[in-house]
């Protein structure tokens, strides 16, 4: 028994089976994602004022580093565009163009995740600072002399952990404050990098950027996590089409061919998801 | 010339030998790929499912009609298998909302939508459209062990620290996560994991059966030509592909809120036993219900239109007649596919979103029931003038008709803003989508049951267990539901666990209904009995039909040989007409197969 049309086109649909699976799966992955960017939107224009020390308005924006962002989203289309190429290589018998551009593919693929991971530990070791005082801040903390490693989520501290650490007092440096548009930096103090020491029983909120700190993060989150999921995904089933399913090249050209342009489709959607999420989430 | 031939024969055979060789037990009945095998081991996973759901309802309606009394049978077994929370047999308000949350999730998730989709999706649509197997036969078994593992990972939730989901079926924020703040890792957590595994089930699922659908159509089998069954089972993949990906969002985030003290759904300054909860704050619980009834909306079509394309197989069958609005039918099918994702908010009058919005949803549900009607329209027409045979398929597929009916008519009070501010949460609406779904979808996928079984083992299943199986069930189906309303309407809550006796007074006729509610539900779990006795025995002492046609039915998946073998059709099946070419006049018999040449 076989079933038809595994690889060639049904001629009244023009299309062949793993075609038409993996448009409608993207379609269920639109809904996935659309959920994903309606809750954003509904998190946001509902947010109450004042749970953000550093802006004036309900929605904390401009803590996530744009020059990296940016930089990112370019390493996701050029793997965009090198896995077209790896699939038009093969559709012009060039096997050995084909192995490059997905080598570059998967470099691409790899060099996101690494980037954002760096990106993520920022955002663990920096902190939110609420004093009893009122004063608010964001910064670095240093508990007990020391600060925290990469991904290190055992130093990542909040009010209850202090105390339940007994830590008597931090050491914080607070950010500079932001220039406002069109001024340069300010001189002098803002350069400073002041380390104060800050008494357990003062603080009023410590917390660093992580999920439960704000809805802000918690969203930010979810939605990268799980794009670098299906980064991560799409990059070793590339990686698997690249060199141990490279075999069935000489058994079913046409087949294998197929084969990378439907993992290529999967590829453009999790490119066309970051786009959109990085001016929602980095820019807006 | 003759020598040659079977030379080259038993050439040809010995090849076919040599890459053939029989598949074990493991790789023909669990890890097989054949869609027969997966949709069987869908239909008995999921009777067992429904099973257990009925089981765990029935402890809870003698809890209702005996508040604290212990539970004979299961009560002693309750209190082995899960401890305190059962204690002397007597169910304990926690285990009650415990039993009313599972029984929920397993009826709909783990025991109808995988039989109407899963099981007669997945053995009948293939051979209805004359395909040999599913577009994806690899992929259909990565779903059946992902919606096993889905269930399993949800029975053993009922044995964690703190026992099951406890929110009900609809595991509303911020409820869902402050049940059990301080313990991340529990029932609803486990939940949630189980709905994201059998989310995924389905999402791929719908994928392999609309591909299938488009892709795999016999020579000839136009869209027009496809059986109704067919269309429903279409209409649904969409409905499951594109309603359930909000829900696994939903859970993702409600996960986070769980497992990592998010906020999504918890809004600023929540008070729980007297202490302000301590996490950020600033989510929306509104939120939570937008997501998952963008879901749960969509999700009663798909376990009604499969029902509806069951049903319609076997009144065409049985009245010998063509359906009557083929046609319509299949367009308002599409309507209501359409529809169905607009229509969510009206669960939501009495959260305050605003009239405004209501009065949106109060539309388009109205517009909704318009579709609706008339496909049961259309199914009643169909037996005008028919000579109908009142077999045991058809028996079920008759009631069928009222008591969808009975159950959509109900829904529109829930459907007016109005009207719903008095009825929300009461009795009147687990009467209401009970009627749907129970004596409506349960009943039309018995009659699939007795009307596929010939098909499945080459032998019928026994008429008379079958006539007393469907006469019990239907009184015992309406003793059971219909107090319901009536309850509803003097005002009870669904979720009280002492059956309302602390609102009404032990007196009053609402709760004494309970008690007669309670005992025609042992009557329906009786009747049962036969069914179960029927289904079993006839494997194997069945009467032997005829031949591969036993109803003298007019779709492909009679044209294929019984029980069908891996790859379906002896030869490759090319399509000549319509799906109901019943009574054709001036046609030597009254039925024309649509594979039968002109």
């Amino acid at each position: 028994m076989e079933i038809p049309y595994t690889y060639k086109p049904r001629p009244d649909t023009g299309l062949y089976n793993a075609k038409v699976g993996i448009w409608l799966f993207l379609a269920s992955e639109i809904m996935l994602f659309g959920a994903l960017f309606s809750s954003y939107i509904l998190l946001r224009v509902q947010a109450p004022m004042g749970q953000w020390p550093t802006v004036a308005g309900a929605w904390p924006t401009g803590l996530l580093n744009i020059p990296i962002g940016t930089f990112n989203t370019a390493v996701l289309i050029t793997s965009s565009v090198t896995v077209v190429l790896a699939w038009a290589a093969l559709k012009m018998n060039n096997f050995k163009a084909f192995r490059r551009y997905m080598v570059v593919t998967l470099v691409c693929a790899f060099g996101f995740l690494g980037i954002k991971s760096y990106e993520y530990n920022e955002k663990f070791t920096h902190y939110e600072l609420r004093l009893k005082s009122g004063e608010a801040y964001t910064g670095h903390i240093e508990v007990n002399g020391k600060h925290a490693g990469f991904w290190d989520f055992g130093s990542i501290y909040n009010l209850a952990r202090l105390e339940k650490d007994q830590v008597a007092e931090i050491k914080f440096t607070a950010d500079p404050p932001k220039p406002k548009p069109g001024e340069k930096h300010a001189e002098g103090a803002a350069h400073t990098h002041e380390v104060k020491t800050i008494k357990r029983e003062d603080i009023a909120k410590l917390d660093a950027f992580i999920l439960r700190n704000h809805t802000f993060f918690g969203i930010y989150f979810v939605i990268t996590a799980l794009h670098g999921l299906h980064v991560l995904g799409g990059a070793l089933v590339l990686g698997y089409f690249a060199f141990p399913g490279a075999s069935m090249w000489k058994r079913n050209p046409e087949q294998f061919a197929n084969r990378i342009e439907v993992a290529g489709l999967f590829w453009h959607f999790v490119d066309l998801v970051w786009i959109f999420l990085f001016p929602v989430v980095y820019l807006l | 010339m003759s020598t040659a031939s079977s030379h080259s024969h038993t050439a040809a055979h010995e090849h076919a030998v040599d890459h053939h060789h029989e598949p074990g037990f493991w790789q023909s009945y669990i890890f097989s790929t054949d869609h027969k095998v997966i949709g069987i081991q869908y239909g008995l996973t999921s009777l067992a499912f429904l099973m257990f759901g009925f089981i765990l309802v029935m402890c809870m309606r003698f809890q209702l009609a005996y508040p604290g009394k212990p539970i004979p049978v299961f009560g002693p077994l309750l209190e082995a298998i899960l401890g305190d929370t059962a204690k002397g047999g007597i169910m304990s308000g926690d285990l009650y909302n415990s039993f009313g949350a599972m029984h929920g999730t397993i009826m709909v998730f783990l025991a109808i939508v995988p039989l109407a989709f899963g099981a007669f999706g997945n053995y009948v649509t293939p051979l209805q459209i004359g395909a040999p197997d599913m577009a994806f036969p690899r992929l259909n078994m990565a779903s059946y062990h992902l919606y096993f593992w889905g269930g399993v990972l949800m029975l053993a939730s009922f044995f964690v620290p703190g026992g099951s989901a406890k929110s009900g079926w609809t595991s509303y924020s911020p409820l869902a996560t402050i049940a059990e703040f301080e313990k991340p890792f529990n029932g609803q957590t486990m939940w949630l994991i189980g709905m994201v595994i059998l989310i995924t089930s389905s999402l791929l699922g719908a994928v392999n059966f609309i591909t299938t659908i488009i892709q795999l159509r016999a020579r000839g089998m136009s869209w027009m030509r496809l059986p109704f069954f067919v269309w429903a089972q279409f209409v649904t993949g969409f409905l499951l592909l594109l309603a359930f990906p909000p829900l696994e969002a939903a859970g993702v985030l409600q996960l986070a809120d769980n497992l990592f003290h998010t906020s999504f759904f918890l809004p600023n300054g929540l008070v729980v036993s007297g202490q302000q909860l301590a996490v950020s704050g600033g989510g929306s619980p509104l939120l939570w219900q937008h997501l998952f009834w963008f879901l749960g909306h969509p999700e009663v079509y798909v376990l009604i239109l499969p029902a509806m394309g069951v049903v319609s197989e076997i009144i065409a069958n049985n009245t010998r007649k063509p359906l009557w609005g083929y046609k319509s039918m299949v367009y308002a099918t599409m309507c209501i596919g359409f529809l169905s994702f607009i229509v969510w908010a009206h669960h939501m009058y009495l959260t305050g979103m605003g009239t405004k919005v209501s009065t949106f949803f109060q539309t388009t549900t109205m517009m909704i029931s318009i579709p609706s009607v008339m496909i049961l329209t259309a199914l009643f027409v169909s037996l005008w003038g028919g000579s109908i045979r009142f077999n045991t398929p058809m028996l079920f597929a008759l009631a069928f008709l009222p008591m969808f009916g009975i159950g959509g008519l109900t829904g529109l009070p829930l459907g007016f803003n109005a009207s719903d501010i008095y009825l929300h949460d009461s009795y009147y609406v687990i009467g209401h989508f009970h009627y749907v779904v129970a004596p409506g979808t349960i009943f039309a996928l018995l009659a699939g049951v007795y009307f596929w079984f010939p098909k499945m083992t080459g032998r019928y299943m026994n008429e008379t267990l079958g006539k007393i199986h469907f006469w019990f069930s239907l009184i015992g189906m309406n003793l059971v539901f219909a107090p319901m309303f009536i309850q509803g309407m003097k005002g009870m809550s669904r979720r009280m666990a002492d059956g309302g006796t602390t609102y009404f007074g032990a007196d009053d006729i609402a709760v004494k209904l309970n008690i007669s509610i309670t005992h025609a539900g042992i009557l329906l779990g009786v009747a049962q009995i036969p069914f179960i006795i029927n289904l079993f025995m006839s494997i194997y002492n069945g009467k032997k039909v005829e031949g591969d046609n036993p109803w003298s039915a007019t779709t492909l998946d009679w044209a294929t040989p019984t029980p069908p073998p891996h790859g379906n059709f002896a030869s490759e099946p090319v399509v000549y007409r319509g799906p109901y070419e019943y009574s054709v006049p001036g046609s030597k018999s009254d039925f024309l197969p649509q594979d039968k040449k002109p």
